[in-house]
């Protein structure tokens, strides 16, 4: 006799979840916004950047933050809607490149930046979301970024220690999620986007497309469900490209 | 008569091997997959999580969630696969990769590279480089050899911020190419652009080395 009768607690094929969906940004950020806070935004550039639920961010007017995120985006766009605004205090990123704003501000000493290494930066917030309080990397020996860490010789290689990152809120961008915050990324737009969801206190994703719980396939999924308390989705992507590069198409035959 | 862009940019896709995986910095190092030799096969990996980076799209056909480290769109090819930043920099922490080809501002006798920034002046952030320098097996540099005030960037000790310690091991630039072997051995000049001569070179190079002209 089997121990537990399936059919007792739910119907075959019928998702035994809570629904982790909301209709709107600003509903999927609900209670979880104050002043202080640190956030984590998902994305390289401005590809895979949970945008919409920025932008309800910048409209809350929480001021304050200390955010981590690879670039802080670009002028006008991502995390630079932040920056405009003044509601950033410091960042933690390994890149200001192409953004004016943001290396201009830092320079004028009006934000406080924390360069990490970008492979560092990556691992930090991995390790933050396993669990893990800190780690040795080969990377930054020597460097000014190495100064005030703990350095120690591994197997005759100089190795420092850096830690583990975790956030009070992670905003993420996924392709396809599910009611049960199961979520799919898409190409170069995975970047941070998975370790991000694993370290915040708190983890909202921003979808491109919600689906029924059970169609992603189990195999698929890149980040389970667990790590996600709330999705939405987002329509009328206005996707954009930051360098776009093409190439002329050659000549098919015949067509001269 | 020095080497153009173009040429720097040939002369570093000497340095690629058949079967190598390999990382290309922003702008001449980009260049640089544009002249892979003839029966090198080899896979092209972007930070941000791309390996088997193919050329730029055609028009029209651009996918804004298909771009590399400089953030160019660009396609895929039968061979590519996408991860996270973090499996990404295991592939480059982790020693997985071949070679990197990068630019710098500075780059010292002993190894040292400077690339992320000039005090109060201009900062860009370290980005990838540093992981890049740290682990990648063979680190090749592709610049201009003086800066535009006639400074040599090739120098005795870097005056600029470290990206990394002992970690390049040639530099290309358009007079000609050294072998720095990580400090482990003085700078020796390997090879001069055409109608550059060993007196020309020894006067843009702050550094001393020997000349083992091939």
């Amino acid at each position: 006799m089997p121990l537990i009768r399936r059919a007792v607690w739910r119907r075959d094929g019928e998702a035994n979840v809570v629904d982790k969906a909301r209709a709107r940004a600003e509903e999927a950020l609900d209670g979880l916004l104050f002043d202080g806070m640190s956030i984590m935004a998902g994305g390289f550039g401005i590809c895979g950047v949970p945008e919409h639920l920025i932008a309800v961010i910048r409209d809350s007017g929480v001021r304050n933050l200390t955010v981590i995120s690879n670039n802080c985006g670009v002028d006008g766009a991502a995390l630079g809607l932040l920056l405009e605004t003044g509601q950033v205090a410091k960042a933690i990123s390994s890149y200001v490149g192409e953004n004016k704003l943001f290396a201009e501000q830092y320079l004028t000493g009006k934000i406080e930046i924390e360069f990490n290494p970008q492979g560092t930066l990556a691992e930090r917030i991995r390790a933050g979301g396993a669990g893990i309080p800190a780690f040795y990397t080969r990377t930054g020996v020597g460097t000014p970024l190495a100064k005030g860490k703990e350095e120690r010789t591994f197997n005759g290689e100089r190795f420092i220690m850096e830690t583990g990152l975790v956030s009070d809120l992670s905003l993420v961008k996924a392709w396809k999620g599910d009611h049960e915050g199961n979520l799919v990324y898409r190409k170069t737009a995975r970047n941070f986007n998975p370790m991000m969801a694993t370290a915040g206190k708190a983890t909202v994703a921003e979808l491109e497309h919600l689906v029924e719980t059970g169609t992603l396939g189990p195999d698929n999924i890149h980040t389970p469900g667990i790590f996600v308390d709330r999705v939405v989705e987002s329509h009328a992507y206005p996707k954009r490209i930051e360098k776009l590069y093409t190439r002329p198409r050659p000549e098919t035959a015949g067509a001269a | 008569m020095a080497w153009t862009r173009e040429d720097m940019a040939m002369r570093a896709a000497k340095e690629l091997k058949d079967g190598f995986y390999v990382n290309l910095g922003i702008g001449i190092p980009t260049m640089v997959a544009n002249y892979i030799p003839e029966g090198v096969n080899l896979i092209l990996q972007s930070e941000n999580g791309m390996l088997g980076t193919g050329p730029f799209p055609y028009e029209g056909e651009a996918d804004p969630d298909v771009i590399n480290a400089g953030k160019q769109t660009v396609t895929e090819l039968p061979e590519t696969s996408y991860c996270s930043s973090a499996d990404s920099f295991g592939m480059i922490r982790g020693g997985h990769i071949n070679m990197a080809i990068l630019g710098a501002m500075q780059v010292a006798a002993n190894g040292d590279l400077a690339n992320w920034m000039v005090p109060g002046k201009m900062v860009k952030g370290p980005g990838g480089a540093m992981d890049l320098v740290a682990g990648v097996r063979r680190v090749v540099v592709v610049m201009e050899h003086c800066e535009k005030t006639g400074a040599s960037k090739l120098v005795t000790e870097c005056s600029l911020p470290l990206t990394g310690a002992n970690v390049v091991d040639m530099v290309i630039t358009e007079l000609g190419v050294f072998d720095l072997a990580r400090g482990t051995h003085a700078p020796a000049l390997l090879e001069l652009a055409p109608g550059v001569t060993v007196e020309e070179i020894t006067a843009k190079t702050q550094f001393a080395f020997t000349v083992a002209l091939t």
